[in-house]
């Protein structure tokens, strides 16, 4: 049995408390093992986003904590908490997000020297990721100088440079045609089946939750349902 | 990779950046110059008036000054020459005898200072024989008179010509004489230029009934920076039986105009970084708004604060620090220019300069304090300015900085 890599508990976050209280999230419990590539699905404001922020430490849940691998981040504050997001999880954002003054190598090396890793380390783990994306012919490219497609190859290399816990991509083939989207969606597929890196993808996109393992369904801020996709096309063929 | 990504984002928007650079480079370039400028009119002045005449420093017989008339004057003792050799900052002495008289010359008699000096040591003093514009330099054994330029004119003498000085000597003996006007000068101050009659010490001395008698003795320094310095070492040395003046006791109304026009320097160039300070600032808060994003990113991907804040005040510092750099660049060559070539100006404008006792020249001053004060003065508005992004950064939620 693998290990578990992201525990939330009773995880609830209240918007306008004292007026008019909105749950973005309700009572949530989550626990996600290492290599599972894992789908949240749902309506617009169902609370994915609130949900991976809270599992990336980014945002505080108003109840229950999250626990990434042992570790209760719902704790850490300031540069402790900075730190453990650079060290432990990987993110990938819907609109790429690259520094778009560095180039592709720069980009996938930038956490990397934030972790103050080697040179030696450093430019290895690229050349190895370089070729797994398939940019090497890119490498001193700036991201204006790639289509969107392969600029989310370069985020989510950037994103498992550091080798992290897990990979956060929120809705990473939003803004890609279907091509981008297949490509990028069959890398992450090879890396999470050769490095059992674990992601956790929110998405409403049918491709993405195709390929999902297991797939989480928010609605209202709640889990309405946790299962394989297999059970869902299932279920959409007998609707 | 901080050091890069300063670089890099600096010229993100290459445009933006050098316009702000350009704008701090001619806020520079017009403070720079405006100083420069100031300083060396007063310079210019103060060399006029007192390196060319009255010297840094004066000695007087207690009183004189408050009420000046030959009854005031002090009898030269080998004494006090002796001290006064023995001051090594004393460079250079004139020992004079002063006062007003009348001066004729035909038909036409006009008000003058008579101005008795040793020949020698007054052109070490204040290079007198450098202003003669015609005829030729008076020696100490002769009786013959320096006429300024200005006077000879209103006078309608020449060299050759003879004039009469008629005027009150020691204790209120008769003064009367025929000289002959041996040179005509060209004094710088204009008021001066109008008033001064040069004549041998000895001469002056005999015609004043003042034998052995001056009313002052005024001194060249190397170091005009040191001028209270060495007033307050002479009182301490002579000052009983005399009065030391500086140059600003003895002319308040120069140093007062000196540090009136000080002050609205520091008004218009408040004004000017003032002015420059919002051009910055809008520059600072457009690269801090439209980067609200990506520091977001940066942040959630495990940038400390701290290290985007280094980045962002980075920027700031470069940008003004080559903004400061190009404004030297632009300014050292022109100030070097303007002291060269002093911008003179002529007919009217001259004239209305000339009522207010200033030459109309406009030499600049090269100093390199006024480059380091105001590089200085713009690095200090660029720190504060730079604080701006810093706060914005250290109040960033990156949930919130990263919403659409």
């Amino acid at each position: 049995m693998q290990k578990t890599v992201i525990d939330a508990h009773n995880l609830s976050k209240i918007y306008d408390e004292k007026t008019i209280p909105v749950y973005a999230l309700n009572k949530v419990h989550l626990h996600i093992s290492r290599g599972e590539f894992t789908a949240i699905k749902g309506p617009s404001g169902s609370g994915k986003t609130t949900l991976l922020n809270m599992i990336g430490g980014l945002d505080i849940p108003s109840e229950g904590f999250v626990e990434i691998n042992g570790t209760n981040i719902t704790k850490l504050k300031g540069n402790e908490l900075i730190d453990f997001r650079l060290n432990n999880i990987g993110f990938v954002f819907q609109s790429y997000n690259l520094i778009p003054v560095l180039t592709t190598k720069e980009n996938i090396e930038f956490i990397m020297l934030l972790q103050k890793r080697s040179k030696k380390e450093t430019d290895q783990r690229v050349s190895e990721l370089l070729k797994q994306i398939g940019l090497e012919d890119k490498i001193n490219k700036r991201p204006r100088e790639l289509s969107g497609g392969q600029q989310q190859r370069v985020a989510v290399a950037r994103a498992l440079a550091p080798k992290p816990q897990f990979i956060l991509a929120d809705e990473p083939t939003a803004n890609l045609d279907s091509v981008s989207a297949e490509n990028l969606l069959d890398m992450m597929l090879q890396l999470n089946q050769e490095e059992n890196m674990t992601f956790v993808f929110s998405t409403h996109d049918q491709r993405v939750i195709n390929r999902a393992r297991r797939v989480i369904t928010l609605e209202d801020g709640k889990i309405v349902a946790d299962t394989a996709p297999t059970t869902i096309i299932h279920e959409q063929l007998l609707e | 990779m901080i050091l890069k990504l300063i670089w890099r984002n600096l010229w993100r928007n290459s445009r933006r950046t050098l316009i702000t650079m350009a704008s701090i480079a001619f806020a520079v370039l017009f403070a720079v110059l405006m100083k420069s400028f100031q300083n060396g009119v007063f310079n210019n002045l103060i060399k006029n008036v007192v390196g060319y005449y009255s010297g840094y420093i004066q000695i007087h017989q207690k009183g004189y000054w408050d009420e000046q008339v030959l009854d005031n004057s002090f009898e030269l003792q080998n004494a006090l020459i002796l001290q006064l050799q023995q001051n090594t900052q004393i460079k250079k002495i004139a020992p004079r005898l002063e006062t007003f008289v009348l001066v004729s010359k035909g038909n036409s008699t006009k008000g003058c200072l008579l101005v008795g000096t040793d020949a020698v040591k007054e052109n070490n003093l204040t290079q007198l024989k450098k202003k003669i514009i015609k005829g030729s330099y008076f020696e100490n054994n002769e009786e013959n008179v320096l006429l300024a330029e200005g006077l000879a004119k209103r006078l309608g003498a020449n060299t050759n010509d003879t004039i009469v000085l008629f005027g009150q000597g020691f204790h209120g003996a008769m003064a009367a004489g025929k000289y002959k006007i041996k040179g005509i000068v060209h004094l710088a101050s204009p008021s001066m230029n109008d008033t001064f009659v040069y004549l041998p010490l000895t001469a002056t001395q005999y015609f004043l009934s003042a034998e052995n008698r001056l009313t002052s003795i005024s001194f060249g320094i190397d170091a005009p920076e040191n001028t209270n310095a060495i007033v307050q070492n002479l009182k301490t040395q002579i000052g009983n039986k005399y009065e030391i003046m500086p140059w600003q006791e003895m002319m308040p109304e120069i140093a007062n105009h000196i540090k009136a026009d000080g002050f609205s320097f520091y008004i218009f160039s408040g004004i000017l970084y003032i002015i420059i300070g919002f051009g910055l600032f809008g520059t600072v808060l457009m690269m801090t708004a439209e980067r609200k994003y990506e520091f977001g990113m940066l942040i959630a991907i495990g940038m400390k604060k701290s290290e985007l804040e280094l980045i962002l005040f980075g920027e700031t510092i470069l940008i003004t620090l080559f903004g400061v750099l190009l404004g030297f660049v632009l300014s050292l060559p022109l100030v070097i220019y303007l002291k060269e070539k002093p911008i003179r100006f002529g007919g009217e404008i001259a004239k209305v300069y000339e009522q207010f006792g200033f030459e109309a020249l406009f030499p600049t001053a090269v100093d390199k304090n006024i480059f380091i004060n105001q590089s200085l003065i713009v690095l200090a508005m660029a720190v504060i300015i730079g604080l701006y992004p810093l706060w914005h950064v250290n109040s960033l939620n990156p949930v919130e900085a990263m919403k659409k």
